[in-house]
């Protein structure tokens, strides 16, 4: 009773409007208003007619006639398959690697742990966007250069998501796994049937960042392919957007920016909640 | 299978299990560490080694030939485009890193007391970080652009990319804008897990907001700015696409970067002896970078 009596007077309290609050909540609102401008300008470019898009101060009514004209000049279609493939791709491997090395790290005691571990840590250190050199010469060295496969193969192992995993696993109760083990189910068996479900939130966690990741990435895709066919959105949306000269068609620019941007973002609105919890979840060591 | 069992039967049995879930463990994390030795451990030693090589244009009917600690002398005496790509990084990093840590609190500082539009706000704040770098980069371009950009309408001749002297100061706004919302996610955790009895013995005490933030907030976020800095520090070191979109390093070299050269040595000028020890130098930074918050982070935590 005493302790929410308190708890209520210090919310009054820290709730009092002093003109130092008011600049600043102000200020706050004025830099959130701020930070947006730049996707309102690149959508309102867009959306509006291409006459008018230069005008600032011109209202239109808006129109789809710019990702007409975009959609015809080059193949978003196969642009849009080949960034789901690689996400898609990406993450299916990964969500199989780093449950295996994630339950490893987690429940068994084992020669060389600490070792691993430490290897493990380097490629959070040092990760793949930096070793583009080396990394494409592997890749062609397999015969993996400009195919989808070369370029989702570097991210095939996930340092992080193994340890986001080793950390969620360390926190369901063993004794769930001894029952398993009395019952006779073989370590497969367990893992899919017994942890799998309870690791959903996990896999939902490290899915959005590694997506977000993948769907993003542009210098390496850059590097590892070189035919039109094969070309992720972001490196499409590079050479598109590469391919105007000086007094840019920035109506043409700011629609196949939107096309490339529009599915994540419009998922982020939605499951706005979740995508923070999944960021913050994987800062947590 | 049950360990209580086991550990009564004497020593050779427990060694004995112990290399039974040694083989179970190397077995469920093989498949990582293939992946990680073709991707990560190889690459490092293979960039060592090939530092070490002349190998370029005028080496190609030849073959590579070894130089010792040519390339790296080169690059530190006389590589005029490394050292400007050096400093570039190094302004980079020590303006985007504080500028962005500080932001990073104000909003989640916010973001968590805020009570209208709290899901609008932290949306708007973090969007920048969901957005492929190279549609950032578009997005930017258009903005900088002299006449008809957004800022061509409050001085039609600002020329902030194509002038030397104001382009990585235009590129560092762009970048920071992009990464706060992203910082202000651990943040908002951050401030969730200080515990709230600490508030109110300040309060008690008559502590002003001032005095509460330089004393408990500020110090119990410490783990989470050495986690932040890390990330913000090697970010500043691997975000370089903007630069194929926006300058391509121009104009002189005043925005290019250090990844961004080895991409240039590498892919336009297929020097790929110069490129190595440019991985090298960056594979060198972002290691001492994580050791030395690694190793000083025990030391400093607050534990709550």
């Amino acid at each position: 009773m005493m302790m929410r009596l308190q708890k209520n007077r210090l919310q009054a309290a820290s709730w009092k409007w002093t003109p130092g609050k008011v600049i600043g909540y102000a200020f706050m609102y004025l830099f959130a208003l701020v930070c947006l401008i730049p996707l309102i300008w690149m959508v309102r470019t867009a959306f509006i007619p291409q006459e008018h898009a230069l005008n600032l101060f011109k209202v239109a009514a808006p129109t789809l006639d710019n990702f007409v004209r975009i959609w015809n000049a080059a193949s978003w279609s196969t642009y849009y398959i080949n960034t789901f493939i690689i996400v898609g791709g990406v993450l299916l491997m990964q969500f199989i690697t780093i449950t295996m090395a994630g339950y490893a790290f987690a429940r068994l005691e084992f020669y060389g742990k600490n070792t691993l571990f430490v290897l493990f840590l380097t490629q959070i250190m040092i990760a793949a966007d930096v070793l583009i050199l080396p990394n494409y010469n592997t890749i062609s060295g397999m015969g993996l250069a400009n195919t989808l496969l070369g370029t989702m193969m570097p991210f095939f192992a996930s340092a992080m998501g193994t340890f986001l995993m080793r950390q969620t696993i360390k926190t369901i109760p063993f004794e769930i796994e001894e029952a398993a083990t009395i019952d006779g189910c073989s370590l497969f068996n367990m893992i899919m049937r017994i942890y799998l479900p309870m690791l959903v939130p996990c896999y939902i966690a490290h899915g959005l960042i590694a997506a977000s990741y993948q769907w993003n990435n542009f210098l390496w895709p850059l590097i590892v392919i070189n035919s039109v066919s094969k070309r992720p959105l972001t490196v499409g949306l590079a050479i598109f957007a590469m391919s105007y000269e000086t007094g840019a068609q920035w109506s043409d620019v700011c629609a196949a920016t939107f096309l490339t941007v529009a599915p994540l973002l419009i998922l982020f609105f939605i499951f706005q909640k979740r995508f923070i919890e999944s960021f913050a979840y994987s800062g947590i060591k | 299978m049950s360990q209580r069992q086991i550990s009564v039967q004497g020593p050779q049995r427990e060694i004995a299990k112990k290399w039974r879930v040694t083989r179970l463990a190397w077995g469920l994390l093989l498949p990582s560490l293939i992946f990680l030795a073709i991707f990560t451990f190889y690459p490092i030693g293979y960039s060592v080694y090939m530092s070490f090589f002349k190998n370029n244009m005028a080496t190609y009917a030849t073959g590579p030939q070894y130089i010792g600690l040519a390339n790296y002398i080169t690059l530190f005496t006389q590589d005029k485009v490394f050292a400007a790509s050096f400093r570039n990084n190094l302004i980079v990093a020590v303006v985007t890193v504080p500028t962005s840590i500080a932001l990073g609190v104000a909003m989640a500082i916010f973001a968590n007391q805020v009570k209208v539009g709290k899901g609008a706000v932290r949306v708007s704040y973090f969007y920048p970080s969901l957005l492929p770098m190279v549609a950032v980069a578009n997005i930017w371009l258009f903005i900088y652009t002299p006449m008809y950009g957004l800022l061509g309408y409050i001085n039609p001749a600002w020329h902030f990319l194509t002038n030397p002297s104001t382009v990585l100061g235009a590129l560092i706004v762009m970048l920071i804008w992009k990464q706060a919302g992203y910082v202000m996610i651990f943040y908002i955790s951050g401030l969730q897990n200080i515990n709230s009895e600490l508030y109110e013995a300040a309060r008690i005490d008559g502590a002003n907001a001032r005095q509460t933030f330089w004393k408990i907030t500020w110090p119990m976020l410490k783990p989470t700015t050495l986690y932040v800095m890390i990330i913000t520090l090697t970010n500043a070191y691997k975000m370089v696409d903007h630069l194929y979109i926006m300058t391509k390093g121009g104009p002189g070299n005043s925005s290019n970067m250090l990844l961004f050269y080895v991409y240039q040595k590498a892919f336009d000028q297929s020097n790929t002896g110069m490129a190595s020890a440019i991985t090298v130098v960056l594979v060198v930074i972002l290691l001492v970078i994580t050791c030395v918050q690694f190793f000083t982070q025990d030391k400093r935590i607050f534990y709550a």
